[in-house]
């Protein structure tokens, strides 16, 4: 291996801009004769928008336009999609209701935009936006969750405020096999609604050329490609050929950047309707309220166990929020991110899974980190401990009893998915070991003689990355495909610029992609530059989500790579008179095989620019692209363990031990991935610990700002101990799974094992703050 | 709106600005003088994504205002390094890759560069507490914990060295 090659933990070249303050992001760019918009919101979850009188605020000096929803429907923009059509259980399609970017009758929550208003300077755009005179007549807002299948319609159309009646799985066999299981355990669950909270806030930037027609979209996009395409095929803003959108420096998305928002959308008809470039900026009280949120489930679940304690089945109903609209792909996290996944590592026989998805005045609803994934390893790992419990059996051996062996791969689970490769029992050993399970006991011991409660808690968890393949999920409902786009520009003097449809937003990928390219043609880490995040300089991508990235988008860079490689042992074999089949390419050399003639890939490279020994038959020039669909999913596997300590007299959770071991196929970079595992165990602490999205019954959120939304701070974790296990994927040319989301898939529910092992079950729900767990122990 | 003049230290350099009275010292840095290392993450000093250092005070420059920097003596990220040579902060930040995304990083380097001017030797519990003001959503902190202990001991090998070099 080489100092900068795969499993390398290269310094990430990215850092230097950014420990010097000189990133770029979306708010640091500005445009001569910049303009400034403030939204119009809803101060109401439901509410008929009757009149919009913005004479007072025209009125402001500096004040260019205030524009409506009524002024954009009037142009002809479209709404916004659900790009994931769900089929319902009778075979119907899910009932998608009209999103509207801007509001233009009826706003349905709080925070949900109408109007948008430009001006000179920020400071007179907010003042004018205090100044418009909306007309609300209020109705009564739907906020529960369980109760807003028999409550009051949202949306015209949308009987019992229900989008979509999902199942997955054999209902029938998993009854019965329930009806005749030695033990059945039962468990009522919540998953808590989280607000994602990258710390950069969306922003936007228009700019529109009228001279040429030219649009271009500055915003903090995880997927700049698909957002051009939404904004064009449906919305209609701009012919696609007439609209760039960049993506710069994005500071953070766990899924909440993926989403085409109305915010953009407006910035950039704004910006040609004023002639002006408009930028926008959130602040954080937007960001809370107008940020697709995640999770918001309400789940019943069972267990059946035959009398050795293997499972025999498990029939899980969940009611999924949805919030007032369906986000981008919104429909599809509570189902085919979800169901998909509630097998675990388990070679459970009967599975069944019914989901509602439901219409609330709240927010609307997508992908988190982990996307349906923490949300089925939650109900999977919570049930599978509390079993253990009922049955008095160790909650490790219970699941080691269950486990898919090795010998059994691929494997078909009883939803629809099927396991490439993995190897359970090896994470849960390391893990065991590196927790020291063997000395919990003395450590609780311990605690006790201190006053103090401590528990342990694990989940074993999978995931499924890299959505795929394309026509697979487009059958499933997908509106687009699933693939990514890679191109390879070898220069003339043999450095290499490389373009990717994958899209870093901390991911480190400038880093990454850089080592499996330079890695693969054997030339300096250093001439190799990764551009991304620009559809004017990257072909085609569908960006970065679901850990989709090094195993979809790296995949794409090595396809391009073995185009290049093939051409350049042709040029080698007519420059060095060989037969091309005796030119192999290795460690940046083309070499005939059994001689010492050779080439280096920068000599290959000229001679194709320069061809004045070259074969007649090949086009010069050395520059491929490929676009790489993959044949599955990838399932990055693993065991996550936490132990916490828990304060009796003040009912305070400290997670003093956190132990991840993660098979993610073969890892490029250990120092990126163990950062990953970490940040995605740090928002897990915070979904088991802290977090909670809340509205009240009026539909006002009232977790809106960092003072009611708790966020997890640096004293709130420990030193986190992660490890890898290598189990390679065996469809992709990396062998790599993926490691962006595991951290939040798995830690959630090690957590609350945890902390239930500590102080009992209770019907503690996450978070499990001082107040709940004082509660729990003291009734 | 009248505006004010302002005659401060920025970074070293003597800086004369005008600006709004309602304008915070995060808007001067980043609309005024181009400084935009310190970014908005919340804007009530809850994430301090926009720490800067008055007067060797560390401070959210969201929550200070323009015209109170008047004479005073302001760091920021950009004047962190000298020159091309990385403060040894950003160089164990780049070392443990203690950042991800980015966004709050030029914060927590100055909330971590006013620690240790303030406590050389800080234990791990002390350099959490010390950064418990600043939200990192990506790196779950761990990294920067570390990266902030091993500049610790980097700056205390220096001045060591410094210290016996003055003595000969």
């Amino acid at each position: 291996m080489s100092d900068t090659g795969i499993g390398a933990s290269v310094r990430r070249r990215e850092d230097v801009r950014f420990i010097t303050g000189s990133g770029r992001y979306t708010d640091d760019i500005n445009q001569p004769g910049q303009t400034y918009a403030v939204f119009l919101r809803s101060p109401h979850a439901r509410a008929k928008i009757s009149a919009v009188d913005s004479s007072a605020a025209l009125a402001v000096n500096g004040v260019h336009a205030v524009l409506t929803g009524q002024d954009m429907a009037a142009d002809g923009l479209g709404d916004l999609p659900c790009g994931w059509l769900v089929k319902q259980k009778d075979g119907s399609d899910m009932v998608s209701a009209p999103h509207p970017p801007l509001a233009h009758t009826v706003a349905n929550y709080v925070g949900e935009p109408y109007g948008i208003v430009i001006a000179e300077t920020l400071a007179a755009a907010r003042e004018a936006a205090e100044l418009v005179m909306t007309e609300f007549d209020e109705l009564e807002p739907i906020v529960d969750l369980t109760g807003a299948r028999g409550a009051d319609q949202i949306h015209e159309g949308v009987s019992g405020n229900l989008a979509y009646d999902w199942e997955l799985g054999e209902k029938a066999a998993t009854e019965a096999a329930l009806a005749g299981a030695a033990h059945v355990t039962r468990i009522d669950l919540t998953n808590n609604r989280l607000i994602p909270n990258a710390m950069e806030p969306r922003a936007a930037l228009g700019v529109y050329e009228s001279a040429t027609g030219e649009h271009t979209l500055y915003t903090t996009s995880q997927n700049p490609h698909l957002e051009r395409l939404i904004l064009s095929a449906f919305v209609q803003v701009a012919p696609e050929h007439k609209l760039r959108v960049v993506a710069p420096d994005v500071g953070g998305g766990f899924g909440s950047k993926i989403f085409v928002y109305a915010e953009e959308t407006a910035v950039i008809w704004a910006a040609r309707k004023v002639g002006r470039p408009v930028k926008w900026t959130a602040d954080r009280s937007e960001s809370f309220l107008a940020d697709a949120h995640g999770r918001d489930h309400v789940t019943h679940a069972e267990l059946g166990l035959d009398a050795d304690g293997r499972f025999v089945a498990l029939k899980v109903q969940t009611t999924a929020n949805l919030g007032a609209y369906l986000s981008t792909f919104g429909s599809s996290v509570p189902t085919y991110l979800y169901g998909t996944l509630l097998a675990g590592q388990y070679a459970t026989p009967n599975i069944y899974v019914e989901v509602a998805g439901v219409y609330t005045n709240t927010a609307p609803v997508d992908a988190y980190r982990g996307a349906g994934r923490p949300e089925a390893t939650y109900v999977v790992e919570r049930i599978v401990e509390t079993a253990a419990r009922e049955l008095g059996r160790d909650p490790a051996e219970l699941r080691r009893l269950n486990m898919i062996r090795p010998d059994q791969f691929p494997y078909e689970t009883p939803v629809a998915l099927v396991y490439d490769t993995g190897d359970y029992e090896a994470s849960l050993d390391r893990a065991l070991e590196h927790v020291d399970y063997a000395g919990f006991p003395a450590r609780r011991a311990a605690s006790e003689a201190a006053g103090r409660k401590r528990g342990i808690g694990f989940a074993c968890y999978i995931e499924a990355c890299g959505l795929a393949p394309s026509q697979l999920a487009i059958q499933l409902g997908a509106g687009v495909g699933l693939y990514e786009s890679g191109e390879i520009r070898v220069n003339p003097t043999g450095n290499v610029t490389v373009f990717t449809g994958s899209h870093s937003h901390g991911q480190g990928h400038e880093t990454t992609f850089a080592q499996v390219v330079s890695d693969k043609f054997g030339i300096p880490f250093e001439d190799v530059e990764i551009v991304h995040g620009d559809t004017g300089r990257v072909e085609f991508g569908l960006g970065t989500y679901g850990s989709r990235s090094l195993a979809v988008g790296g995949s794409a860079l090595v396809s391009a790579a073995d185009k290049l490689i093939a051409k350049g042992r042709k040029i080698a074999a007519h420059m060095l008179e060989a037969d091309v089949d005796a030119v192999e390419f290795s460690d940046g050399q083309f070499l005939v095989r059994d001689s010492n003639q050779a080439l280096s890939f920068g000599e290959v490279a000229f001679a194709a620019y320069v061809p004045t020994n070259y074969p007649t038959d090949l086009e010069p020039g050395f520059s491929e692209k490929a676009f790489y669909d993959p044949e599955n999913f990838t399932y990055p596997a693993g065991t996550h363990i936490a132990e916490v300590e828990v304060d009796p007299a003040t009912g305070v959770v400290t997670l003093v031990n956190f132990v991840a071991v993660d098979d993610f196929g073969h890892v490029i970079n250990p120092m990126i991935v163990d950062g990953q595992v970490h940040g995605g165990v740090a928002q897990g602490a915070g979904q088991a610990l802290l977090e909670h999205g809340i509205y009240d019954d009026f539909g006002q959120l009232v977790t809106g700002s960092y003072m009611d939304y708790c966020m997890p701070r640096a004293d709130d974790v420990p030193d986190f101990l992660v490890d890898t296990t290598v189990t390679p994927c065996t469809h992709n040319p990396l062998g790599v799974k993926g490691c962006g989301e595991a951290g939040a898939i798995g830690s959630p529910a090690a957590i609350m094992n945890a902390v239930t092992d500590a102080v009992g079950d209770n019907g503690l729900s996450m978070p499990a703050t001082p107040e709940k767990v004082w509660r729990a122990l003291h009734g | 709106m009248n505006g004010v003049q302002v005659s401060t230290t920025v970074n070293g350099d003597v800086e004369e600005f005008v600006c709004h009275p309602g304008e915070t010292l995060l808007e001067v840095l980043r609309n005024r003088l181009g400084l935009t290392g310190a970014k908005e993450g919340c804007g009530t000093g809850d994430c301090g994504a926009c720490s800067v250092i008055v007067d060797g005070q560390l401070v959210c420059s969201c929550l200070v205002l323009g015209a109170e920097v008047e004479g005073r003596k302001v760091a920021t990220v950009e004047g962190l390094a000298d020159g091309n040579r990385l403060h040894p902060l950003q160089d164990k930040f780049l070392e443990h890759a203690a950042l991800q995304c980015g966004i709050c990083t030029p914060g927590f380097l100055v909330a971590a560069k006013a620690l240790l001017d303030d406590n050389p030797d800080p234990t791990e519990e002390e350099i959490r507490y010390a950064l418990a003001g600043n939200l990192c959503r990506c790196t779950g902190y761990d990294k920067i914990v570390r990266a902030v202990d091993a500049a610790a001991a980097e700056l205390r090998k220096s001045s060591k060295k410094k210290a016996s070099g003055r003595k000969k």
